[in-house]
């Protein structure tokens, strides 16, 4: 049969013949990138994914909230009078658990597109680079904030509920808010950086992991060392060279909180903006990183 | 009306030329894109989903322009990649509704679309299984469901063949074919496969090193040549019975020639093993000439072995265009009126 005769009937009795055309709404960039951004964080608790991935962000998540909830418990039972640990300090003494979070999660927000090369099929469509890399950053941060404001809102509502000072406890349960939300901004670009350098998903995790240990380590290290010598003005300085303790000065200067700095030597309000210029910096400079990985990862 | 119309397309590395002053146009229907690796198959893909910006030269994709209207392009224009893209651990319901709405479709009609499209290309229980325990035949399905899921006009399809079996690519060709017929959507297909697309396409293009060797109707390859191979055996009366008929209809009019040594471009194919001397060549000069064969040969009393229309083969004629290096002489063949399509000056 020629071609045309094929050609011109196929279009003469395409509706009857089972194929549905769409004549829906297609609604573009912006909801695709909303619909990304919600489906990686919902990945990156195991939602919607298999139930042996809910295992670790869930664990983690409780682990989060755990101590909260014995402090909370506390407080009400014994009549404190204020709560024994500072909202701004609890992301600070929980770490290692955030750490761990994100070295879990950053690599599966962004190796598996690199790895199952997926990544052009989200580029053949309408959604850009730059929606990709929003949506991803977005997701990630937002996790995160999830699983170091959760904490809070739990001290929270146990400081209200044992009649502690609303004023007091609202203000600082928002500088708080304010302080993990720099935090999981500043992680995320970090974790995401590293993680998209590999398509591998366990370099990803160890990557972050050493990312995170061996700058905090040298850090408090070398404060120790500069605390024993009673140089005090070095401490200060000296917590611009990791993430952890980039957050540390920050909401000691402007957030009313008690630095964790060896001998509580945080930077004052001049080294603070310095600090705060840091992890703007920091965050941008992630942002461009991804972008320009990204560049390159097209068809 | 055109889906893909370039113009004096050219994409320069800084060593290398990928795309060399490219113009052809392509018209709704199933269009196979034909090149040896490295041809620039890729590069011109990624130009018309407006992902690579051209070095030179205009191209417009359904009436849009791909430097300027690449996001309104890739709404309605869907892309099957030749590698793998599939991650293992997720059903593919799941990836084709998130893909869906990659495209911008709501959640519900995102999982009805899905739901069609998978039955479409004949995924049924499967579908809700991690896709890393498909075989590559699912997988390839799962690629064109998610090229189709938004209901484009146009998909592009990267070696959709690649890795199949024989029964996969024959079922994969016939899935392609019915994507224009039936769904009512033009198909860029690229393979390296000339013998596929014969079967496909509506219209073959040829491009080699960044340019184009030739742009015609498959019907235009294939044609009949105008000549019918007639193969007689021998009998008491006639020792030798393809010399009697050819003096028969040599006499009826008719012009005849040996099969073999002169007809070079004529014999290729499959003429090797049928011994080209027993086989004559007769030039069509119209349906008459099949009744004077028939008369001839039932008048000398010999048997007739076969009879049959002489086509050319893409790969013939692919060969021949490839070996001319003046590629733009060879596109001169006169199917410009046929689909509407133009040819590269």
């Amino acid at each position: 049969m020629p071609p045309e005769t094929t050609a011109a009937s196929a279009q003469d009795v395409i509706h009857n013949i089972g194929y549905r055309p769409y004549t829906g709404p297609r609604l573009g960039r912006g909801y695709a990138r909303r619909a990304l951004w919600s489906q990686s964080l919902r990945g990156a608790y195991g939602l919607g994914r298999s139930a042996k991935s809910k295992v670790l962000p869930m664990t983690l998540l409780a682990v989060m909230c755990a101590p909260a909830a014995i402090i909370v418990a506390v407080a009400i039972t014994t009549k404190m009078n204020d709560l024994p640990v500072e909202y701004t300090r609890y992301a600070i003494l929980l770490q290692a658990v955030i750490g761990l979070y994100l070295a879990s999660q950053a690599p599966q927000a962004v190796s598996r597109d690199l790895r199952f090369r997926t990544i052009p099929l989200y580029f053949s469509r309408p959604i850009e680079r730059v929606d990709y890399v929003l949506a991803k950053y977005a997701a990630l941060a937002s996790a995160l904030f999830l699983l170091t404001a959760a904490p809070l809102l739990i001290l929270y509502v146990g400081a209200l509920l044992a009649k502690l000072g609303f004023a007091a406890q609202t203000k600082a349960f928002a500088q708080g808010l304010v302080s993990v939300a720099l935090l999981s901004l500043l992680f995320a670009g970090l974790g995401l950086v590293v993680a998209a350098l590999t398509p591998r998903r366990g370099f990803g995790v160890a990557a972050v992991i050493a990312v995170l240990t061996i700058s905090f380590g040298a850090v408090s290290t070398v404060q120790g060392i500069a605390y024993a010598r009673d140089n005090t003005d070095v401490i200060g300085w000296l917590g611009l060279f990791s993430p952890i303790t980039l957050v540390d000065g920050v909401q000691t200067a402007f957030l009313d909180a008690t630095s964790s700095f060896p001998g509580g030597n945080g930077p004052g309000t001049g080294a603070g903006l310095v600090y705060l210029l840091v992890v703007l910096a920091l965050i941008a400079g992630s942002y461009a990183l991804l972008m320009r990985r990204y560049r390159k990862a097209g068809l | 009306m055109t889906v893909i119309a370039t113009e004096n397309l050219g994409k320069r590395y800084p060593k290398v030329t990928a795309l060399d002053r490219l113009s052809v146009d392509i018209a709704p229907g199933v269009t196979g894109l034909v090149g040896a690796n490295g041809a620039g198959k890729s590069t011109l893909i990624k130009i018309l989903l407006g992902l690579s910006p051209a070095t030179e030269g205009r191209a417009r994709v359904l009436g849009l322009d791909v430097a300027t209207e690449g996001a309104a392009i890739r709404e309605r224009v869907g892309y099957m990649p030749e590698h793998d893209c599939l991650p293992p651990d997720v059903s593919a319901t799941e990836f084709v509704v998130h893909m869906a709405r990659m495209s911008g479709l709501p959640l519900s009609a995102a999982r009805e679309r899905t739901a069609d499209t998978l039955r479409h290309v004949g995924l049924y229980e499967e579908r809700y299984r991690p896709m890393g325990g498909y075989s590559t035949g699912m997988k390839q399905r799962v690629k064109l469901a998610q090229a189709l899921v938004h209901d484009p006009r146009l998909v592009l399809l990267d070696e959709p063949t690649n890795g199949l079996d024989p029964v996969g690519r024959d079922e994969m060709l016939a899935l392609i074919r019915r994507v224009h017929t039936d769904f009512g959507i033009s198909v860029l297909v690229t393979s390296h496969l000339l013998g596929e697309l014969e079967r496909t396409c509506d219209h073959v293009v040829v491009i080699d090193g960044g340019r184009l060797l030739r742009s015609s109707a498959t019907s235009d390859f294939t044609q009949a040549t105008g000549s019918l191979a007639v193969e007689v055996t021998d009998t008491d009366a006639h020792p030798d019975g393809t010399a009697a008929l050819g003096a028969a209809l040599t006499a009826a009019g008719l012009a005849v020639r040996a099969a073999g040594g002169a007809g070079g471009a004529a014999s290729a194919g499959g003429e090797a093993v049928t011994g080209g001397g027993h086989v004559l060549l007769v030039d069509l000069a119209g349906d008459e000439t099949y009744d004077v064969v028939r008369d001839a040969v039932a008048g000398l009393g010999l048997g007739l072995v076969r009879m049959e229309q002489r086509r050319h083969r893409i790969a013939e004629v692919f060969r021949t265009g490839a070996d001319s290096t003046g590629a733009d002489s060879s596109v001169n063949h006169g199917s410009a009126q046929e689909r509407g399509t133009t040819h590269a000056a």
